[in-house]
């Protein structure tokens, strides 16, 4: 703070100070009481002033290079200032005037100095004369500090409507009231976005030395003892190629191997929670909205455990489940299944939601997107569809790549999708608008992908894997890092708010060091790495009280705010459609069947007509009926008004 | 007391009048309402007088003797009352309780003859006489009074009129209650809590003699005491600007002036010669002069130069934008006048456009090739010959004529999926079906793919012959067939040396055979999104090449030559007999093949990893399922691309609205076998159906998104707008900024959420009173000073 002050008055009058006038001075933060001081200590060291000159030369010039360093920081801090404080701004807005001419046009001031100082010198003089004491100190920045207007935007939840015109005076009042209320909102959350400004520490190799040339090894000898022990293997060879699940918080970890291996753990103390096999194939494993819960697709059902390893659950419902994704918000738990069934299971309640045949054979390439909770699947028809637990049918179905699809991702913001396919290629798309971005080609191809909480993108071919940089804006060329292992990967996920990637492979598991893959800020309101077992029921409870409904889900999650245009017509089908019926359909009329030649087709016809005509004559009674006594209100009405107006007023005798 | 109770009536109906007099617009009202009071106001006097005589007959005895008495003592006076008394004394046989007889009782009287002997009574004054006199000449009569509802009625808008005036009083204090953020009730009670620091300082002063001492210093300083930005010192030196100074200043703007001025009327001089060649001239020169400089610039400063590339960008968008160089002008249409017999005319003429075609050429770019699609025709609209009959359908039976018997997408789709070729050459039939089979040997499903291939080479060299016999099918159906030319000299090897090339070139494979056929043509077209897109796929050979060659080295089988591959995927160029001609296809390169194949080629980087995996042994059993899964999954490749774009074009053609053809053959004309319907009646029986709206992917070629409505989430949504607003993006506005704590502050969250009204326990909540009333109002009007 005091730094920016200095630079300030630095600011102001480094040109003068530099051209006529030799002060050693002591900076303060006041520019008139500066003047004034600068003044005196110039008419005492008027004899001395050809000696000092050099010196002072020199400072000064120190003194400019200082400016020029601190110059856009002061510069900004005046800017906010004014934006912010409007009352303010008034009474700020001489001396901030003067000050930007200064500084922005140093040649100007360097004419004047002579002037201003003689100027100054009178005056001060007046002023010493009367007085012996300056007054107190002014805080130079008043008002309460600007917020940046980049982390204004990331915080802006609408965009500015026009006010409508006075007269509709209520809905002026709710709409400017709710621009307040987004505008406070806005602010006050940029205003705490303060935790951890500065950037992720990322590797930085040598000259001529690439990261991904850096082992692990090395990695875990020039950092910390703690998060040297975040590189790990677990060797566990016996049952074969695992897949892991981190816990939401990253806390806990879940290898589950191929052939019945499940096992749980706090991977940072290395605590082991449960530890069994089931004896039978493990296809996927997955956390449920807890550590306390875990879900393992198995070779013919799907079983929920807790954390102590005890069978919950054996949901026959689910069958041939390969692949597993938990929502954590809707909490529900999608699987998909070699027989092409996408279905969702709430846990919450225990009850399937949907089970929708996507006729798309096996399904063993799932992701979810977080932002939306739409479930990707990969096909081998080189597609990559999206569901909804709400439409039978694929939401958009994507061609992607030539080849089968291997594995997708999708990034925490929702924004990109990563594939990679039989093709061999590495696909990047804005999901958004499922456009393709990038395409790069994989030697080797990726068999499966994962990206961390910071964007860094994880893909592993055959027994290595490889993590990339920033695959969406800019081409890459080569891997950020990369890491042999001992047996082919199987499954492989970052772990959250950890620089840890977990690969589970056929030896058995390995953890990883990457360094910035993890978001350093967690919300400890939703998901604390930290939480104690009490935080943690706490959660639990306002979590189930915040569920979203699985209705929700769709594509745009921000469809819920809006109004629903839909006619009565469409809401009508919807209603059929819900029902099952039309509960507006009327019976058609059927001549009942008379004897005695009644029956005639032309007897018949003539009924229908009938009927039909006394429908019509129905119809049209009602409406006419209808008519008239709307008619007759609006008429009672007029003259009502009528009567009222008919009084005269005093101003009467001005209309013409 | 009569005369009280008359003097009291007479007061009552003064007050009436006064009323009337004070409000004309009531008055009207109120003589209507009272019929008691119904009189104009010379009558009102009469019966005055009426009443008063009246009351005097009715006067008892003691009043008669007062009355005697107050004579007899004026008469002392010897003033003579020149007034004198009436005093009736007729003699009657009966009296009455109120003196009055009961002579004459069965007749009428007239009020005339009152007033006739009102004239003759001395004590009627003259004033009222006149009056009387004015009123038997008067011929108008009153309205009968009003009935009992409608003077109630008229009594209720009066009082709710005023009512309504007290109560409005209220409403600035309603309206200020309404617009409050929160309500604190009880409403006017004091804040118990800390006050604010301002509200306690202003009250304050200096006691103490320091504190005295203190602020005499500052106010002799002119010190502020409040923090103000400026001391008042401060704020008069800043006024007053040295003379100096000033001067200086205003030598400075005067001659920025006078340049300016001079700059001006230069401009103007020079704008202002007619000569054409001296602004030839000046016009190359200095476009000599910015080249050079932009090239000076190119050297020095590439970033100034890209943002001046930038700048002639825009600026010839603008030129794009605008009517210039279209020869619209006043200038072109007058050289279009004279283009005829002048030849420098004709040549200018020609120059402009030329400018105008380079201006208006659209640069290459992605986005630009978006544009194009969107110009396009709208694609959803089905033209008329799709209800045109079914040629193979029999053509004996008229009624299978007009019937739409099959959706026309389908039959599209058959037709693109090259079915009458594939009816014609049974062998490729199965080839379709076979991917669905699936063998679980590998040798087996490998071999068959190799089969697969041989055939589709074989079938390549068989092209010509298909041609003729699609021509012979053409020349059998109802419609004429155009003229089929073959391009190239019928070799096949010359052929297939062509499309090599091309494809090796990257560029578009030439057209084959030329088909000038009316009828078909949006069979064509669609065709030719076929063809273009797997021109494309060839295009993106070289690396498809290697994929498949890496899988089958990863399989350690031996791989069928890569050539294979790459015939492969001609042949679906000269599969197609009525590919489209190379010519024409320029204006369907808008078409979504072409971008689809964009997509798909969209140039790869190739990634160079540190360490190559390791090759994976494939001793493991379980691993041999995924094995076949691997190698089925390679192969699928070959049909991805058809399958997905079958796939897209089904779902756009069933979201389409079809039209329904009404016609009935025979109806109103000859019966008979043979008969078709005139076009002008199918036309005329056929309903039109309203587009349905663009796709939501129609820009985009390698995706389907569906059209289905998503109902389940309508049921949470507002499905009519609320009270106050006027458009749907008001309403979504005013909800768009979320509430809850996991987007909020806590501070926010308590602030948003605080409730509308708030209850103290157990204080006591009075009613609102007049105080309140005026506080309000004094408020109100002082808020309206301010503004």
């Amino acid at each position: 703070m005091a730094t920016s002050e200095d630079t300030v008055v630095n600011d102001t009058h480094v040109g003068k100070e530099g051209k006529n006038t030799n002060k050693k001075k002591k900076v303060t933060p006041r520019y008139w009481q500066l003047k004034k001081e600068k003044k005196n200590q110039e008419q005492k060291t008027d004899a001395g002033q050809k000696k000092e000159t050099t010196d002072d030369g020199q400072k000064s010039e120190l003194a400019q290079q200082q400016t020029k360093e601190k110059k856009p920081r002061v510069k900004k801090r005046k800017h906010g200032g004014e934006n912010q404080e409007g009352v303010q701004k008034k009474a700020m807005s001489v001396p901030q005037k003067k000050r930007k001419r200064e500084a922005g046009n140093p040649q100007r001031v360097k004419k004047k100095p002579m002037l201003v100082g003689a100027k100054n010198k009178t005056q001060e003089d007046e002023r010493s004369k009367k007085t012996g004491i300056s007054g107190g100190k002014m805080d130079p920045f008043p008002g309460s500090a600007p917020v940046p207007e980049e982390k204004l935007k990331k915080f802006r939840r609408k965009d500015r409507l026009k006010l409508p015109s006075r007269q509709l005076y209520k809905l002026r009042r709710v709409m400017a009231q709710s621009q307040v209320v987004s505008d406070m909102a806005q602010n006050q959350a940029a205003r705490q976005d303060l935790l951890l400004p500065e950037d992720a520490g990322f590797l930085e190799g040598d000259e001529d030395e690439d990261t991904c040339t850096i082992s692990q090894e090395d990695i875990t000898d020039a950092v910390d003892i703690t998060s040297g022990a975040k590189y790990f293997n677990l060797h566990l060879s016996q049952f074969g190629p695992y897949r892991l699940d981190y816990s939401k918080t990253g806390r806990q970890l879940l290898v589950g191997g191929r052939r019945g291996h499940v096992a749980c753990l706090d991977w940072q103390s290395k605590q082991l929670m449960c530890e069994m096999n089931v004896m039978e194939t493990v296809n996927d494993v997955k956390w449920l909205h807890s550590e306390a819960m875990f879900a393992v697709a198995q070779k013919k059902w799907l079983y929920i455990y807790d954390s102590n390893g005890i069978e919950l659950h054996c949901i026959r419902k689910f069958n041939d489940v390969l692949r597993m994704q938990f929502l954590p918000y809707h909490f529900l738990l999608a699987t998909a299944s070699a027989t092409g069934f996408l279905q969702y299971l709430d846990v919450s309640v225990g009850k399937e939601v949907a089970a929708i045949g996507t006729k798309a054979g096996r399904l063993d390439v799932m992701c979810q997107n977080p932002q939306n909770a739409i479930i990707h699947l990969g096909h081998s028809k080189g597609t990559v569809t999206l569901w909804s637990p709400n439409q039978k049918d694929a939401l958009v179905k994507m061609l992607c790549h030539q080849g089968g699809v291997r594995s997708v991702t999708v990034d925490k913001t929702g924004t990109y999708m990563v594939t990679s396919g039989m093709d061999k290629k590495l696909k990047v798309y804005d999901i958004r608008t499922f456009k393709p971005l990038q395409s790069y080609f994989l030697p080797a191809g990726a068999s499966s992908l994962s990206l961390s909480q910071r964007g860094l993108l994880s893909a592993a071919t055959g027994d290595i894997v490889q993590v990339y940089r920033d695959v969406w804006s800019t081409p890459v060329t080569k891997p950020y890092m990369a890491h042999r292992l001992r047996g082919p990967v199987w499954g492989l996920q970052f772990c959250p708010f950890e620089d840890v990637l977990g690969v589970g492979h056929g030896e058995g598991f390995t953890s990883m060091v990457v360094p910035g893959a993890g978001e350093p800020n967690f919300d400890g309101l939703d998901a604390n790495p930290y939480r104690s077992v009490k935080q943690r029921q706490e959660w639990e409870v306002k979590a189930l009280l915040d569920k979203i409904q699985p209705e929700l889900i769709s594509l745009d999650p921000g469809q819920l705010g809006l109004v629903d245009y839909a006619g009565f017509k469409q809401r009508h089908e919807d209603r059929v459609e819900a029902l099952g019926y039309d509960p507006l359909a009327v019976d058609k009329f059927k001549p009942r069947f008379k004897k005695k030649g009644r029956s005639k087709s032309g007897n018949i016809e003539k009924r229908k007509k009938q009927v039909g005509h006394e429908d019509t004559r129905e119809v049209i009674k009602k409406t006419v009926e209808d008519r008239m006594r709307i008619e007759k209100q609006m008429a009672k009405e007029k003259e009502k008004r009528k009567s009222f107006s008919s009084q005269k007023s005093a101003l009467d005798r001005f209309k013409k | 007391m009569v005369a009280k109770t008359t003097k009291s009536k007479k007061k009552r109906v003064r007050k009436n009048e006064k009323k009337h007099a004070k409000t004309p617009e009531v008055k009207k009202k109120a003589t209507v309402t009272n019929p008691d009071v119904d009189y104009d106001d010379g009558e009102d006097e009469a019966v005055d007088e009426n009443i008063h005589s009246e009351g005097e007959e009715d006067g008892s005895d003691d009043e008669r003797k007062h009355q005697k008495l107050l004579e007899a003592i004026s008469s002392l006076g010897g003033k003579k009352n020149r007034r004198k008394k009436a005093e009736r004394s007729e003699a009657t046989v009966q009296m009455s309780e109120f003196t009055v007889n009961a002579e004459g009782e069965g007749c009428k009287i007239n009020l005339s003859d009152l007033i006739g002997t009102m004239e003759k009574t001395p004590a009627v004054s003259i004033k009222t006489k006149k009056q009387l006199k004015h009123l038997r000449f008067s011929n108008s009569t009153l309205d009968s009074p009003l009935s009992k509802q409608e003077t109630e009625r008229i009594q209720r808008d009066l009082a709710f009129q005023k009512a309504s005036t007290e109560v409005s009083r209220w409403q600035s204090i309603v309206r200020q209650n309404e617009k409050a953020e929160q309500l604190v009730f009880p409403l006017n009670k004091e804040y118990p809590g800390p006050k604010v620091m301002e509200q306690v300082v202003s009250g304050w002063q200096a006691k103490t003699p320091l504190e005295q001492e203190i602020f005499k210093l500052l106010s002799i300083n002119k010190q502020p005491v409040h923090d103000p930005v400026l001391t008042p010192m401060e704020e008069a030196s800043l006024k007053a600007m040295s003379l100096e100074e000033a001067k200086i200043r205003r030598a400075e703007l005067q001659k920025a002036r006078a340049l300016q001025s001079y700059y001006e009327a230069k401009a103007k001089r020079e704008r202002r010669i007619k000569s054409k060649v001296y602004h030839r001239v000046q016009n190359k020169s200095k476009r000599k002069e910015l080249v050079k400089q932009f090239d000076q610039m190119v050297k020095t400063d590439p970033a100034a130069a890209l943002e001046e590339l930038k700048k002639l960008e825009l600026s010839r968008m603008k030129e794009r934008m605008s009517l210039k160089h279209q020869n619209s002008g006043k200038w072109a249409k007058s050289k279009a006048i004279m283009a005829k017999y002048d030849e420098g005319a004709r040549k200018a003429m020609q120059q402009q456009l030329e400018v105008n075609k380079e201006l208006t050429e659209k640069l290459v770019s992605s986005l630009n090739n978006e544009e194009e699609e969107d110009e396009e025709g709208d694609p959803e609209m089905l033209p008329d010959f799709v209800n045109d009959q079914e040629p193979v359908l029999d053509p004996t039976n008229p009624w299978m004529r007009g019937k739409l018997s099959k959706e026309p997408a389908e039959e599209e789709e058959e037709r693109d999926s090259g079915e009458p070729i594939a009816m014609a050459n049974p062998a490729e039939e199965e080839e379709q079906n076979e991917p669905e089979v699936e063998e679980t040997e590998e040798e087996a499903l490998l071999r068959e793919f190799d089969a697969k291939r041989k055939r589709r080479q074989a079938e390549e060299s068989d092209t010509v012959a298909v041609i003729h016999k699609v021509d012979d099918a053409e020349e059998n159906g109802a419609e004429s067939t155009g003229v089929v030319i073959v391009s190239n000299d019928d070799e096949e090897e010359e052929e297939e040396h062509k499309v090599d090339d091309a494809e090796e070139n990257g560029a578009e494979s030439t057209g084959v055979v030329i088909v000038s056929n009316d009828d078909d043509e949006e069979e064509e077209e669609e065709l030719s999104e076929f063809t273009n897109l797997y021109k494309g796929i060839t295009d993106s050979h070289p690396e498809e090449n290697k994929t498949l060659e890496d899988v089958e080295l990863l399989d350690g089988e031996e791989s069928t030559a890569d050539q294979m591959t790459v015939e492969n995927h001609e042949v679906p160029v000269t599969e197609n007999p009525q590919s489209e001609p190379h010519m024409t296809s320029k204006k369907r390169k808008r078409n979504r093949g072409l971008e689809l194949t964009e997509v798909l080629t969209k140039d790869t980087k190739v990634i160079r990893v540190p360490m190559a995996p390791t090759a994976i042994e494939n001793t493991d059993e379980d691993r041999e399922e995924d094995q076949r899964d691997i190698i089925r999954q390679a192969f699928a490749g070959d049909d991805v691309i058809s399958d997905f774009l079958k796939d897209k074009r089904h779902q756009e053609a069933a979201g389409r609205p079809v039209a329904v053809d009404l016609t009935l053959p025979g109806w109103g004309d000859w019966g008979g076998i043979g008969i078709v319907p005139s076009r002008r009646k199918r036309k005329r029986f056929t309903t039109k159906v309203a587009p349905a709206a663009p796709r939501k992917d129609r820009s985009l070629p390698s995706v389907i998104i569906s059209e289905k409505r998503d109902s389940t989430i309508s049921l949470f949504q507002v499905s009519s707008l609320p009270f106050p607003f006027e458009t749907p993006a008001q309403f979504e506005s005013t909800i768009r900024s979320p509430v809850g704590r996991t987007w909020n502050t806590e501070q926010t969250v308590k602030k948003i959420t605080k409730p509308k009204v708030v209850t103290q326990m157990g204080a006591i909540i009075d009613p609102i009173t007049r105080d309140d009333l005026v506080k309000a109002e004094k408020k109100a009007a002082d808020d309206r000073q301010k503004k």
